[in-house]
């Protein structure tokens, strides 16, 4: 079941992966959710993390921008190098991470506020003033959602669909200009026309962005994602590219789960 | 299920209906006689003079601008000490100390010290702030004491109402790379100024009628002149109320009563503002 990676095996030689996990543990107390885990994630394609519920999928992806640095017991050791640089070092600050590395959650979690202040408020209080119209529309722009709402700009972000809002929450954390967008079961509240819309969306944003994705739903991950990630109780079982994992996986185990025999 | 069972069901049913609507009904009668005795009996009196005048010895002559004006005086200091403090208190408590063991004894302690009686307050203040710091028997030394009084009632319904805002939008807010201040500034103070106006209404409400810990630091009953700043001695219209209704003469119980109708039209005054603030804010949350 151990899984030793192999950062030139995965990707494609001349790319430095823009985050790297080296032998990464997290504890809730003395619980771990997830275990000596090390993977690398590439610049401007898309990663899925699968797995039965409560393998530390979600952990793992809340690591990655130091979210769970609000969970008073969570702790975690290894390292996380997020363009080379240590994430989780003592000058790191964990602000200037979240700049960085947006996300987007399960729920659509749009700011009780109008359309427009959902989406100029990350870029309004670090401090970007002039041409805020201008980044607000090229946000929405980008989520796919521009065409919906440039007439309502000023409607209550809450008179949205929730595909809407979920799109509006992914333009909310574009306008912040991140490197990576991490995504925690993005379509999981949405029907199967707001999921498609998401996911024709990613595709659109992994040329500029690199995306990490956790879902429950194989089909998806098999459908939007260049490399896969599986995991089950904390640990990696399996990441490669996901033709690869889902149709010659190397584990039986991952050949178990992506054919839908348990999780 | 048998049909005997369904009626004996809708029959309880209905009982607590009644039940709950005759204990609702009863609180607003009883409310309503009050008003209407207490108008019945005051209105008479209200006027001009009433308003404009001090207190005299002869009913006719007597009025309560000092007490007015002492009421308000106090009522406005209190509110500008015991507000910011009570609120920040509520958000240090909730977004930045811990929950550990020290969290969990101040909010035991801050509960408790919402049941201690207000004349134990009276005493304090007037140990510290009329004595120790000299503050004599002032404005100043009673609307310390009244915000003392009324913290703790700011503190609780501030952090139950922190407390309501969803998690979800702090996430949100963090995840944008903001700050703590501005993830409480922008969201959080906004989401939960409703629910800590509803704690300011009943807190002033409380501090507006709270006579026993005034007449300990030694606010006076008779006073001739309207307050010009904080260090002024002052009355107020609790206390200039149990003045009138505790002489013999009727006329002056007739006074106590008109008094009484013009602290609840302050304290409903003030209400309406709180409420309309309210309104405003939650309007702009939508």
């Amino acid at each position: 079941m151990e899984y030793t990676p192999n950062a030139d095996q995965e990707i494609s030689e001349n790319e430095q992966p823009i985050l790297q996990l080296e032998d990464v543990t997290i504890r809730y107390g003395d619980v771990p959710a997830v275990q000596n885990v090390s993977l690398a994630i590439a610049r401007q394609q898309i990663t899925s993390i699968i797995g039965p519920s409560g393998c530390g999928k979600s952990t793992l992806l809340r690591a990655l921008n130091r979210m769970n640095d609000f969970i008073p017991e969570a702790n975690i050791t290894g390292r996380i190098l997020y363009m080379g640089a240590e994430l989780y070092s003592e000058e790191t600050d964990p602000v200037d991470v979240r700049r960085k590395i947006g996300m987007v959650f399960q729920k659509p979690n749009p700011f009780p506020k109008s359309i427009f202040s959902n989406v100029a408020w990350g870029p309004s209080i670090n401090g970007y003033r002039e041409g805020i119209e201008d980044r607000v529309e090229k946000s929405l722009r980008r989520a796919a959602l521009w065409e919906e709402v440039a007439d309502r700009l000023h409607d209550s972000a809450s008179s949205l669909s929730g595909g809407q809002q979920q799109r509006l929450c992914i333009a909310r954390a574009l306008a912040m200009e991140p490197e990576v967008i991490l995504m925690d079961e993005p379509c999981s509240a949405l029907d199967p026309v707001s999921t498609a819309r998401i996911e024709d969306l990613m595709f659109e944003l992994k040329k500029r962005y690199t995306i990490v994705i956790v879902t429950h739903n194989m089909q998806q991950a098999a459908r939007v994602s260049d490399y896969t990630a599986f995991l089950e109780s904390g640990k990696l079982v399996e990441f490669g590219e996901t033709d690869q994992v889902f149709t010659r996986p190397r584990h039986n185990r991952t050949e178990e789960y992506v054919t839908g025999r348990f999780g | 299920m048998t049909p005997g069972n369904a009626l004996r069901r809708h029959a309880i049913a209905k009982a607590f209906h009644f039940l709950c609507a005759t204990v609702t009904w009863a609180g607003v009668a009883l409310l309503g006689v009050l008003l209407f005795h207490v108008s019945y009996s005051g209105f008479m009196w209200l006027d001009g003079q009433f308003l404009s005048s001090f207190p005299s010895r002869f009913p006719e002559k007597a009025g309560l601008n000092s007490a007015l004006w002492g009421t308000l005086w106090l009522i406005t200091l209190t509110v500008a000490f015991s507000v910011p403090i009570g609120v920040a208190a509520a958000i240090y408590l909730e977004e930045y100390g811990g929950k550990g063991k020290l969290s969990r004894l101040i909010e035991v302690n801050i509960a408790n010290l919402a049941g201690v009686p207000s004349i134990v307050y009276g005493i304090l203040g007037l140990v510290v702030f009329v004595r120790f710091f000299g503050f004599g028997r002032s404005v100043l030394a009673g609307s310390l004491t009244m915000s003392l009084l009324i913290l703790p009632v700011i503190i609780i319904a501030s952090r139950e109402s922190v407390r309501a805002v969803p998690g979800s939008i702090r996430q949100a807010a963090f995840a944008l790379g903001a700050t703590r201040w501005q993830v409480v500034r922008s969201h959080v103070l906004p989401s939960a100024l409703p629910g800590i106006l509803t704690g300011v209404i009943l807190a002033m409400s409380r501090a507006i009628g709270e006579t026993a810990p005034l007449i300990m630091i030694g606010a006076l009953t008779y006073i001739a002149f309207v307050p010009n700043g904080p260090m002024d001695a002052f009355t107020a219209l609790p206390i200039q109320i149990f003045n009138w209704a505790s002489r013999p003469q009727q006329e002056f119980h007739q006074l106590a009563a008109a008094g009484i109708i013009v602290l609840l039209a302050v304290l409903l005054l003030m209400n309406a503002v709180a409420v309309f603030i309210r309104y405003r804010t939650e309007e702009g949350n939508k």
